[in-house]
């Protein structure tokens, strides 16, 4: 499944990154901590967080992450946004909790 | 210039984590016993203790910096530390405004308690300190420097509670006026791993909850007096002084 077929499934707002809607899903990662995301995400995951600190995209982009969905409503900070365009990676967002939006993309990738 | 011993990050009894044997008084008599010339008073988001321990470290000619040990929105602990009662107590307002209230249960977190001189109690603060505020790091950061403080980014080097743990890395361009790294490593250690920091001046504290931790971990600071803007000077490097350990 591609992110941009996420977004349509699951309703997730596109902030930003919209080069980068074509990457394929290989699975998911949940974590706030950004040094355990670096330690443990894998290529091609999206990741699913409620930071939205700048450095997220850093890690996104060493990681080569597919995408990253905000929850609760979380909106990026400006320079996260303008660092999602910059590198084509997708940050989207949610007004779900990381419980719910992350069961339902477990269902779509299982 | 002149050396003096500083011990930038002491919680008081004030942190539901600090000992009861913590309170100004207290604080005071063992950094005089220690040698501590500077002292960084650095409860959880509140300031409420500062002001009592640089009076009564200023007795014993012990200079207190006064500020608090901040948690950001990303839950990165940060140093705060502010010249005069002015600005403190606009930090005190803006930690009251922006924290996120939760009531403390004392059988979980421990006392949350203002004192007096006599160690008396003169007020319990109700919610809990050790919660977030609801400003990520730079908005804390530019607060501080609104004020003039200083702002230093806390045991950057642990893994919980630090911009390594909550953000990956130390952002490069993050406007800290030096970086706490913890008694657990070193500054050769740290460089090694983000040698990007290079430019960036190091403190190292005991962070301490207890009094016996009190002076456990020094810095030297090279100044030529003992005040808030020579301390500022020597976290800057300017004009010969210097802060080593």
């Amino acid at each position: 499944m591609t992110v941009q077929q996420l977004t349509e499934k699951l309703n997730l707002k596109v902030y930003g990154g919209k080069k980068g809607l074509g990457n394929e899903i290989s699975g998911g990662y949940v974590s706030d901590l950004l040094s355990d995301v670096m330690g443990n995400a894998d290529t091609g995951e999206v990741w699913i967080t409620l930071q939205t600190h700048k450095n997220v995209m850093a890690i996104a982009s060493l990681k080569d992450l597919a995408a990253i969905i905000l929850v609760n409503n979380h909106q990026p900070e400006e320079d996260t946004l303008n660092q999602a365009n910059e590198e084509g990676i997708p940050l989207l967002g949610t007004h779900m909790g990381t419980f719910e939006i992350t069961g339902k993309l477990y269902e779509l990738i299982k | 210039m002149q050396q003096y011993r500083a011990d930038l990050h002491i919680h008081t009894l004030l942190s539901p984590c600090g000992d009861l044997e913590m309170s100004p008084a207290n604080i005071v008599e063992v950094a005089a016993q220690k040698k501590i010339e500077i002292l960084g008073i650095a409860d959880h988001n509140s300031t409420k203790h500062a002001l009592l321990i640089q009076k009564l470290a200023a007795e014993k000619g012990i200079f207190a910096l006064c500020g608090a040990e901040v948690t950001t929105r990303e839950e990165v602990h940060c140093l705060t530390f502010f010249e005069n009662i002015d600005a403190l107590n606009q930090f005190q307002q803006y930690l009251n405004e922006h924290i996120t209230k939760v009531k403390n249960n004392p059988k979980y977190f421990g006392h949350q308690v203002v004192v007096d001189e006599q160690e008396m109690i003169v007020e319990e603060i109700e919610y809990l300190l050790i919660s977030a505020l609801d400003q990520s790091i730079e908005q804390v950061e530019k607060k501080v420097h609104e004020l003039d403080g200083l702002f230093i980014p806390a045991h950057i080097d642990r893994p919980k509670y630090s911009l390594t743990s909550q953000l990956g890395f130390v952002p490069p361009d993050i406007k800290a006026d030096a970086l706490e790294i913890s008694r657990h490593t070193t500054k050769e250690e740290v460089l090694k791993k983000f040698p990007y920091l290079q430019s960036f001046t190091f403190t190292t504290s005991s962070d301490a909850h207890f009094p016996d931790d009190i002076g456990k971990k020094v810095c030297i600071f090279e100044m030529e007096a003992l005040n808030f803007q020579e301390i500022k000077m020597a976290l800057r490097g300017e004009k010969g002084r210097k802060v080593s350990f």
